[in-house]
């Protein structure tokens, strides 16, 4: 039985054409818009949203065509296509956007809109106290928490493997917190159990000699505050990685190792960390790539403070971009931390991929 | 594989004694873990049924032994038209952000993930490793840094505070998530069920949708769950995006936290229905989840 051609021929060139004639249509729109903006022509059409409903036409008609045409390489194609097109405009296109609004001063509050000004926003970065508080308090928190929840997460991985009894309770129990909003974590961890007068933790902290001690009013006591709760939502995650990761090495190494009398000890450090090199490596990349995030719990409890204590760059953009609606500073930072973030995790990708080689191979 | 204690390995009798020991310290272990994760949920749900003097006074654990309880935090989500409309609100557009958003991505991220699986592509100097880079690279993209040019975006095409704008921003951020998850997925299903299909005279979409997609389908609702679970959860870009209208629980939280003040018992209460349907998913549906996070990680 021979295959049924795809997109019979009577078809191809009509789709083609309108393939094409959507393509200047779109073009056509996008220059018009553009006109308009400038104020340099009149007709109507105040904002963006038709040449945007253009494009999304534009879109699906290129899909259709490029299956339709294109053949086996384009019915191919087409598995990639509407990832990439939704991708495209609205991550990369606005990012770039970003990238010209960052060099503007632009008021959203105000009358006025973006003005250009050069490097001012960036000169501005370089002075600006509450800028560099919150990209070293980003960087604080990535080499306090991660390791933290790391040798946690391990600790739980390795209790759980050991083949005991309820495996199932447990493991639904510590999925718990990250099934939980951040947000929510917020309230009921920092608010309550926190709480400097009616809280869990500061009477059972009384009961140990502690006296007074209120979370959010001192600098560090918030900051680990925070990093608490951040790892009591984060450490599930780590965790099912790791254990799956345990429970997939082999035993015949740890036969071996019993036979020749190495201690549980030795039998962790020379045998269980290594090969477990892979899976903590990913583990650790991806929980600093969302710990460069946190802007959630921060916001909730202590809204950044103390005195900055725990404020986070994303926070700090969102307080300058929205609140104090000065969105070309804003983004002036949000690029500078793109980059800074960038930068960071492809060395420590770079770096740790070295590692791992050494190590295991 | 399954998870096989060490100690088996080896014969019993010699380490009896310490093995019981030693079975007695990791259950200890596990059971303190599961107070420190337990215990937020658990002070939550009973500060919920909390008099205002149990609040007040200093923390109480144990209803009916510490304190008394009572319905005051229920009350107003329960019987109050306004709280329990605004609740209702809230959690409808939730629901239907992350329903719909987590469909979308899973949709768009599975088909991607079956084409760098199976074709090899090249367009010029991108090839698929390049492909699925670009794709992966977005989960690093903090979303402040990409917010305010979106906000701007969604003010000029009219789509700050609505659902749509959300859906298609979810959709978006969740798509690497989703295409991590599937591209393993589809890598373990063998490629010569797809060829044994297109010599019987399927096409390559006809391969996809009748025969890998229902074998690959546990790994699409893992991918499905978790996608939905991050919808559910997310703060900042509903934050920056809402204002009255397309407006999450995370968003009715956060904005209930300071003016609630003391009244903990209305706060927990509140807290308790808006995690309660992700708990549930949670426990029913853990196989899943913990199917979807190893994706990729292990082999």
């Amino acid at each position: 039985m021979v295959a049924p051609v795809r997109g019979q021929s009577q078809w191809r060139p009509v789709v083609r054409f309108i393939a094409w004639a959507m393509t200047f249509v779109v073009i056509a729109a996008v220059l018009a818009q553009a006109l308009i903006t400038m104020g340099l022509i009149e007709l109507g059409f105040s904002s963006w949203r038709s040449v945007a409903i253009i494009i999304v036409l534009w879109f699906i008609v290129v899909d259709v065509a490029v299956y339709v045409t294109g053949g086996l390489k384009g019915q191919r194609l087409l598995f990639l296509l509407p990832a990439l097109q939704i991708t495209v405009s609205l991550i990369i296109f606005p990012t770039l956007f970003g990238l010209v609004v960052a060099f503007t001063q632009w008021d959203l509050g105000g009358v006025s809109g973006p003005v250009f000004n050069g490097l001012d926003n960036f000169k501005r970065m370089t002075t600006d106290e509450f800028f560099w508080n919150a990209l070293g308090n980003n960087f604080k928190y990535v080499l306090v928490a991660v390791p933290l929840q790391y040798i946690i997460a391990f600790s739980v991985a390795l209790l759980l493997n050991q083949g005991i009894k309820g495996q199932k309770f447990f493991r639904v129990a510590f999925l718990v917190p990250f099934m939980i909003s951040p947000v929510a974590v917020g309230w009921m961890v920092g608010r309550s159990i926190l709480d400097a007068n009616r809280g869990v933790v500061p009477k059972v902290l009384e009961g140990l000699g502690l006296d007074g001690v209120s979370f959010f009013d001192q600098r560090i006591p918030a900051f680990l505050g925070i990093v608490a709760m951040d790892s009591w939502v984060a450490i599930p995650f780590m965790m099912v990685l790791l254990l799956a990761g345990l429970q997939a090495l082999p035993t015949e190494v740890f036969e071996a190792a019993q036979i020749d009398g190495a201690s549980s000890w030795q039998r962790f450090w020379d045998i269980t960390f290594p090969l477990m090199l892979p899976v903590s490596v990913t583990a650790i990349v991806l929980r600093v790539i969302f710990e460069f995030k946190l802007v959630d719990i921060v916001r909730v409890v202590t809204a950044g403070g103390p005195g900055g204590a725990t404020d986070t760059l994303s926070l700090y953009i969102y307080r300058e971009g929205i609140e104090s609606t000065n969105v070309g500073y804003a983004t002036a930072m949000a690029m500078v931390f793109l980059i800074v973030v960038v930068v960071s995790v492809t060395l420590l990708l770079a770096f740790s991929a070295r590692r791992v080689r050494d190590v295991v191979y | 594989m399954s998870a096989v204690a060490i100690d088996q390995v080896v014969p019993r009798a010699r380490f009896n004694w310490t093995r019981s020991l030693g079975r007695l310290a990791i259950y200890t272990g596990l059971l303190l873990w599961t107070i420190v994760f337990l215990f937020p949920l658990y002070w939550t749900v009973t500060t919920s049924i909390k008099p205002k003097e149990a609040v007040i006074q200093g923390p109480k654990y144990i209803p009916w032994v510490d304190f008394q309880p009572n319905n005051a935090g229920w009350f107003p989500l329960l019987f109050e038209r306004g709280t329990q409309s605004a609740f209702i609100r809230h959690f409808q557009n939730t629901l239907a952000v992350s329903v719909l958003a987590a469909a979308f991505a899973v949709a768009l991220g599975s088909i991607a993930a079956y084409g760098l699986s199976r074709f090899q592509y090249r367009y010029g100097p991108y090839n698929n490793t390049q492909i699925r880079n670009f794709f992966l690279s977005q989960l690093i993209l903090p979303p402040a840094a990409a917010a305010l040019p979106i906000l701007l975006l969604f003010i000029n095409l009219g789509l700050k505070d609505t659902r749509e704008g959300l859906i298609l921003m979810y959709t978006v951020m969740n798509l690497p998530i989703v295409i991590w998850i599937m591209f393993d997925q589809f890598n373990a299903i063998p490629a010569e069920l797809d060829q044994a299909a297109k010599v019987d005279g399927a096409t390559e979409w006809g391969a996809f949708l009748r025969i890998v997609l229902p074998i690959a389908a546990p790994g699409l609702v893992a991918a499905y769950i978790l996608t939905v679970v991050f919808c559910w959860n997310e703060y900042f870009i509903a934050l920056v995006l809402s204002s009255t209208d397309a407006v999450t629980l995370p968003f009715m939280i956060a904005g209930q936290v300071t003016s609630q003040g003391v009244r903990w018992w209305n706060m927990a209460a509140l807290t308790c229905a808006a995690i309660a349907p992700l708990l549930i998913i949670g426990i029913l549906l853990e196989r899943y989840i913990v199917k979807g996070l190893t994706a990729g990680s292990v082999k």
